[in-house]
Formats: C-alpha cells, structure tokens, sequence
C-alpha cells in the first residue's frame, strides 16, 4: 500500500510537537494516539482509546474552556471521517486556539488497512474549508509541517485545519496508559484545577 | 448567534426558566444543543446568556465528547437534546465511564403522552433503557412543579458526585406536539 515520497506519520507528530511549549495535545483513537506516545510522554498529552469521531469535539470543549492555551487535536481520516459533523460545529464557533491534524493514510490501519472514503473521494480539507474553517491546508513536506506547528502557537487566528498525506505503513505500537482518570487529573493539575 | 425565528408566546411556561437558573447557579459554561421545541425557551435563555456558551451541534454524541474537553479544561457542561437524539449518543457514552466526568443532559421526550408521530415512539421507548444501559442514572420530571427539584438534584448528583444523569422532561410536562394540515 505504501506510495512513494509520502511523509512518515511519527516524524509529522514528532515535528508538531517538538516545540509544544503549553500546548495540549488529543490524539485520536488508533496509530495517532500511539504517534503522540512516541513523541514523549507528556502531562498534557490527552490519549484516546475509544469514542471514535469524538476527537476533535474533545479538542472545541477543551479549546473554549482555555482559550489562552494552544490546543492541538491530531487524530486519523477514519476517526475524523465517523465525526466529520464537527467540523461544521467548530466552524460555527470558531475557537482561535484550536488546530486540527489529520494524518491521512487514506485506510483504516487498525483494523487489517481497510481503504477508507479519502483514498478516492473524500476531500477532508474541501470539508473542513466548507464548514467555514478558511485555514484549511493539504500538507505534503516536512517544511510545510514546521510551518503548520509555529502557527498552532498563535492562539488568537485559528480554528485550523491541516490533512497530511501520510505513508500507510504499519509500524510498531508505542502504548500510551489506558487510564482515562489518570490521563484527566493529570492535565487537569497541571492546569491547576481542583480535584472535585 | 440568534434564533432564526422568535417563536415566544405570552403564556411561556416557567419551568425552563427554572432551569436556566439552575444551570447559572451551577456555574455552566457550555450548553451544547441539538434543537427541539421543548428546549426552545431554554436555548433562546442560553444564547442570550453572557456566561454560558451555546453550541449548536450536527449530531448529539459530538455533545458528549464536548463535555469532557469542556470539564478537562476547567469548566462545566450540559447537553440538550431530545429523545431520539440519545439513540445516537450510546458509544460516545463510555466516556462518561472511562473519565468519571460530570455529565449531565437534558431531554426533552417525544414518543409517549398523546404522541402523533409513530416515528418517534421506537426511540423514545427506549430512552430510559438506553441511558441505563450505558451507565446513565435517569430522572423524570412530569409535571412543570417538580421540574425545579428534579433538575436540581439531577444536576448536584452530576456536578458535586459525577455522577453521570440525564433528566427526562416528560411529553406530559411540555405537551404533544401538534400537527396541522
């Protein structure tokens, strides 16, 4: 399945989150969680092992509650496909902070490489511009993606989109913890909210 | 962001008033809705609100996954829908589980008390059971004096235990839906 002179998923993630300072990052169920994993553990890293199509609302609510905060949701074309009426709610709101990644392998790695509606049809970035996400970028090199992670540090001219075509290779999985308490107080404290 | 048609009457019952107070009292700040007529006064109190954020929705599992950013990032939620609007929210539910956020939705019910549209009573048969199912403690507020009580103790249960609750706000409570030719 592999095309040539497509970009390798983990140096994208690791790219985007090189120089996070404050960031959060959501990775979205399946290899985008993992990639998140193999940048390095962070305190605010947010894992998703499930809730698939709930990533990049995860990212609007967390977006609108800290909207000082740059927050990044990276998460795949399958993930973001079964939640793609979410592009047109954060159209509709338009939280400057948030940054969506989509990495684009174009088939359902997960579950046997499944060919999914990007491989022919379906125009992530047409849909995201569409919904009113006027930032909506098609990435292809790494430049292009440096690019990408300075601008998710300015918090005042997003809602962003980005798809990156990626090489579909599957690759070794680097396993973030599967405690979603664990993962909510962490990011939570180091926010400096309260537990109840 | 406005309603794109003022359907208040004069007789406007008191209830979602009620609740709109509630919701301040409890320091919401994210009210993400899928519209229903029962929910109208609520959402046209919500979008006028300075303090809460109304968030229009396309489906309602995507208010599920809202709320859980909206409580990591600090502050509260509720999710407005109707009856058959909780059909589509059943896998998203297992958040409520994994994080043990405070989840609280109101629904407004169709498909019971008089119902005209056959189209809404399989879904909304199967409301209660769905909710518990997945988890969800149900309440039920039948009549406009005990849906201050109700909500109230849905929503301290919600915030104060997370303990993830809808409240049913009963076909009776807000009247059938009437169809004219």
């Amino acid at each position: 399945m592999s095309k040539p002179n497509l970009l390798h998923r983990r140096d994208v993630v690791k790219a985007l989150l090189a120089d996070r300072k404050g960031a959060i990052a959501i990775g979205g169920l399946g290899a985008p969680t993992n990639d998140i994993t193999a940048a390095g553990d962070h305190v605010r890293n947010f894992y998703l092992w499930g809730g698939m199509g709930g990533a990049v609302m995860i990212g609007l609510g967390l977006a609108l509650a800290q909207p000082k905060l740059p927050v990044v949701v990276i998460t795949g074309d399958g993930e973001m496909l079964m939640g793609i009426g979410g592009l047109a709610t954060i159209g509709l709101q338009k939280p400057t902070n948030l940054s969506i990644v989509v990495l684009d392998n174009e088939c359902y790695g997960e579950t046997g490489g499944q060919m999914s509606h990007t491989a022919v049809a379906a125009d992530l970035v047409g849909v995201a511009r569409s919904c009113g996400i006027s930032d909506s970028r098609a990435i292809s090199t790494m430049p292009e993606v440096e690019a990408f992670a300075k601008s998710m540090q300015d918090v005042s001219a997003g809602p962003r989109f980005a798809s990156v075509k990626i090489d579909s290779a599957n690759l070794e999985r680097v396993l973030p913890t599967r405690d979603g308490m664990f993962i909510l107080a962490r990011l939570r404290g180091d926010l400096g909210l309260a537990p109840l | 962001m406005h309603a794109c048609a003022d359907d208040s009457v004069d007789t406007a019952p008191a209830w979602p008033d009620d609740i709109f107070a509630i919701l301040q009292r409890f320091e919401v700040r994210q009210v993400p809705y899928v519209p229903d007529a029962g929910h109208s006064q609520l959402i046209r109190r919500v979008l006028a609100s300075s303090t809460m954020r109304g968030i229009p929705l396309t489906t309602e599992e995507e208010g599920v996954a809202l709320l859980l950013g909206a409580w990591a990032g600090g502050q509260r939620g509720v999710l407005l829908m109707q009856s058959s609007g909780v059909g589509n929210c059943i896998n998203m539910l297992s958040l409520t589980q994994i994080f043990r956020f405070p989840f609280l939705t109101l629904v407004t019910m169709r498909g019971e008390w008089g119902e005209f549209n056959p189209w809404q009573v399989p879904m909304g048969s199967a409301t209660q059971a769905a909710f518990e199912l997945a988890g969800i403690k149900v309440l039920r507020a039948s009549h406009a004096q005990e849906v201050r009580e109700v909500v109230e103790a849905a929503a301290s249960q919600a915030y104060n235990a997370c303990t993830p609750t809808a409240v049913l706000l009963s076909q009776r409570l807000i009247g059938a839906k009437v169809f004219v030719k």
